[in-house]
């Protein structure tokens, strides 16, 4: 049996005695087999000593045992590593980011609470997936939409609180949330917002409470369990509409980026928009790079002006941008005109208009609908990857600029290059407005079974970090392999945010059992060594 | 029962215009059958493990747009092998559990407490049903 670091044999199976008490024999997980189902899948240390591997597993069924487990936990200060669904894909699966933790694998936790279509919103326990939540709605026939990521199996609770995003006006998941239930690491059970009101009706419609606002602590954090989670939902709209707005040059992007801010800022355009360039991902400009699709500017790559002779050639517009709007038909009309209207002072701005959809939907056609815009979860992003043995992803916030788009490009071709990453490994998306207000770009790296080329990638990653630091721009979430690395960047007034966390997890896990190291924030006795 | 509690749930939520909610949102609610379906699976006359492949697998290995275990297998085996898990005759036991169990590709692996063992044996029950002895 594995044992976590820090903690004596005996005391270990002492708690894991507890634990099988507490929770039954069958929801602690002790033998190798069935602790090496939670380590992770697309784990960028395949076959390395130092894959950070739990040492055990234990599942709790509800609040009480999730106390239960917390307190022997903090008892023998046994880490903990709290996962919902697990399936942090990317960003470290179901693994824990310090080796021999034990996990806390709240999968069985699937209730959902209360699901209200007058006031628009959902309470759920941290097992219930997209899934589960979008058949319910359907199976009630209530007249709710939910937002998805693409992946439908994860949680709502464990997105959010990794500060996940998803498509429709609601895509910014843990800004949608509203009232949480939190277990801390001594046990207590704390309720945020209205929800600290006995009696209170109001937990998942007014956010803030009386006092200090504390709700955003447990998000990319380390400081308590949370086992109940309310999000806002859309009513379900009438109608639906997509158009796309093309532009022939470069430079176009600027005032593009410039009406798109107008028009999102003003509410006009819904949910997530991706800034797209038929020109840079067609096949004309592929062969001109060596099979690199020219997203970011190679050193010695094409030029602007040779990249702008091909698209005059091809009849390319170098860049586009579809839009999304959610409401009445008459009204998701009038919104697609003023859109263009104001993208019409673009010269030789052309627009493609999309189909407008009449509500609801028959739910024998999902296959035929865009589903993410829709919030229809699915796997289908799995298709789409190209066939690894997984990826992480590099996800860098830059402001919602042209300009930043240009520098970001410069910038991450001038890194690539000086680390020697050939065009063709380059996987660059195109900026997004995952969030409002900003734009985040995501560079994909593909894991191998191959401990050199995942090293090398690990470095590359960091040099990334690096470079995009220096331009001003940080990652919105990273993977456990990373998380020192991009928590050492936010270092403003000497790592003053990180000694502010620090200050508050001594205080409220002395003992240092939750999550330790989540997103930089280690507790008193691991710190210098992670320094 | 469940459905019958659910169904008085959304009863009582479609009956009280602008309510809060019947009750205080406390400690209602009963555990759901998770699966990773947009469609509740009724599998009448169906065998669990039927029903538990559509639960688990088909939003990859299903019919349809957008699958990505069909699309792979597809491209894996072209024409010599289907492209439908539950079309396959020469999966044995021993395979079918050790995918499951460690992944392969962009498969995860998935655990216990999301597919239990004697879950996964009525899936391989229900995938090996046509294999030749
Ligand atoms: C192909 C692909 C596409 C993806 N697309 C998207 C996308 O569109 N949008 C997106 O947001 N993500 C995306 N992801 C990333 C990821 O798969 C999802 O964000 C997924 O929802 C996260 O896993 P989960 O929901 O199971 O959360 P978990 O894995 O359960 O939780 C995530 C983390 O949150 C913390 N946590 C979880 N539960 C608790 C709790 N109850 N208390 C305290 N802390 C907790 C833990 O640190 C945990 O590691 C993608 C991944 C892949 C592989
Ligand atoms: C996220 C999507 C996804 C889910 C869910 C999924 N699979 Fe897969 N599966 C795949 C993909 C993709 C492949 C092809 C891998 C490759 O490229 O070789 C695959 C391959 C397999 C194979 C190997 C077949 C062969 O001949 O190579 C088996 C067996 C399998 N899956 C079983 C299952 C079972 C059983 C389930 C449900 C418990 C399941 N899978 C759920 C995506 C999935």
């Amino acid at each position: 049996m594995r044992v976590p670091p820090g903690v004596t044999p005996k005391d270990f199976s002492d708690a894991i005695e507890q634990w099988q008490e507490a929770l039954g024999h069958e929801w602690v997980f002790t033998s190798d087999e069935d602790v090496d189902l939670y380590r992770d899948s697309y784990s960028p240390f395949w076959h390395e000593d130092i894959e950070p591997v739990p040492s055990s597993a234990v599942a709790p069924a509800d609040v009480e045992q999730v106390v239960a487990a917390v307190k022997i936990a903090n008892t023998y200060k046994i880490p903990l590593w709290t996962i919902s669904t697990g399936k942090n894909l990317g960003y470290g699966g179901s693994a824990p980011l310090l080796g021999g933790s034990v996990v806390l694998d709240l999968k069985r936790m699937d209730r959902i609470l209360e699901v209200n279509d007058k006031n628009h919103y959902a309470l759920v326990e941290p097992g219930v997936s997209y899934f589960d939540l979008y058949r319910y709605i359907q199976d009630q026939g209530l007249k709710v939409w939910i937002d998805v990521p693409d992946p439908g199996w994860g949680s709502l609770i464990g997105n959010a609180l990794d500060r996940g995003g998803g498509y429709t006006p609601l895509r910014d998941h843990f800004d949608a949330h509203c009232g949480m239930e939190v277990v801390l690491a001594d046990g207590e059970i704390v309720r945020t917002g209205m929800g600290a009101l006995p009696g209170s009706h109001t937990w998942q419609q007014y956010r803030y409470g009386f006092g200090p606002y504390v709700d955003g602590m447990f998000s990319q954090g380390n400081f308590g369990v949370v086992t109940k989670m309310g999000f806002w939902l859309l009513p379900e709209p009438e109608g639906f509409k997509s158009g796309t707005v093309a532009v022939r040059r470069h430079d176009d992007l600027v005032p593009l980026v410039e009406t798109l801010n107008y028009l999102m800022n003003s509410n006009l355009v819904q949910g997530t928009t991706t800034i797209g360039s038929p020109l840079l991902a067609s096949g004309a400009v592929r062969s001109a790079t060596g099979g690199g699709a020219a997203l970011v500017a190679t050193p010695g790559g094409p030029s602007v002006e040779e990249l702008e002779e091909i698209g005059r050639d091809q009849n390319l517009p170098y860049w586009n941008c579809q839009m999304n709007f959610y409401g009445p038909p008459k009204v998701v009309e009038a919104e697609w005109e003023c859109a263009k209207e104001k993208y019409s002072k673009i010269s030789g701005a052309t627009f493609v208009e999309g189909p407008t959809y009449q509500l609801p939907y028959d739910p024998k056609d999902v296959d035929k609908l865009p589903k993410r815009q829709f919030g229809i979860p699915s796997l289908t992003i799995f298709g789409l990857m190209g066939r690894s043995e997984g990826h992480m992803w590099f996800s860098p916030i830059i402001p919602m600029t042209g300009e930043a788009v240009f520098e970001a490009q410069r910038v991450f071709g001038q890194a690539y290059h000086d680390m020697g990453v050939p065009a063709i490994n380059q996987i660059f998306v195109f900026p997004s407005s995952f969030f409002p207000r900003s734009f985040v770009i995501l560079c994909g790296f593909p894991i191998y079974h191959d401990v050199e080329k995942n090293r090398r990638s690990r470095e590359v990653f960091r040099g990334l970090v690096k470079a995009a630091a220096e331009h001003g721009w940080g990652e919105y979430r990273t993977h456990t392999a990373f998380m020192d690395t991009v928590s050492d960047v936010y270092s403003f007034n000497n790592h003053a945010l990180r000694h502010f966390h620090e200050t508050i997890k001594d205080a409220v896990d002395p003992n240092g059992i939750l999550s330790p190291g989540r997103c930089g924030v280690w507790p008193k006795g691991l710190r210098k060594a992670h320094a | 029962m469940r459905s019958g509690f659910l169904a008085s749930l959304a009863f009582a939520l479609a009956t009280q215009p602008g309510a809060a909610s019947p009750h205080p949102p406390q400690q209602q609610g009963e555990r759901i059958a998770s699966s990773w379906t947009t469609t509740t699976i009724s599998g009448e006359g169906q065998s669990r493990g039927y029903v538990e492949y559509q639960k688990y697998c088909s939003a990859c290995h299903g019919e349809g747009v957008g699958r990505p275990g069909t699309i792979a297998l597809q491209a894996k085996y072209k024409d010599a092998l289907p492209a439908l898990l539950d079309k396959r005759t020469d999966l044995t036991p021993q395979l079918i559990k050790m995918y499951v169990r460690n992944g392969i590709t962009v498969m995860p692996n998935f655990r216990k407490t999301e597919i239990s063992d004697p879950e996964l044996d009525r899936i391989v029950a229900y995938l090996t049903r046509n294999n030749r002895p």
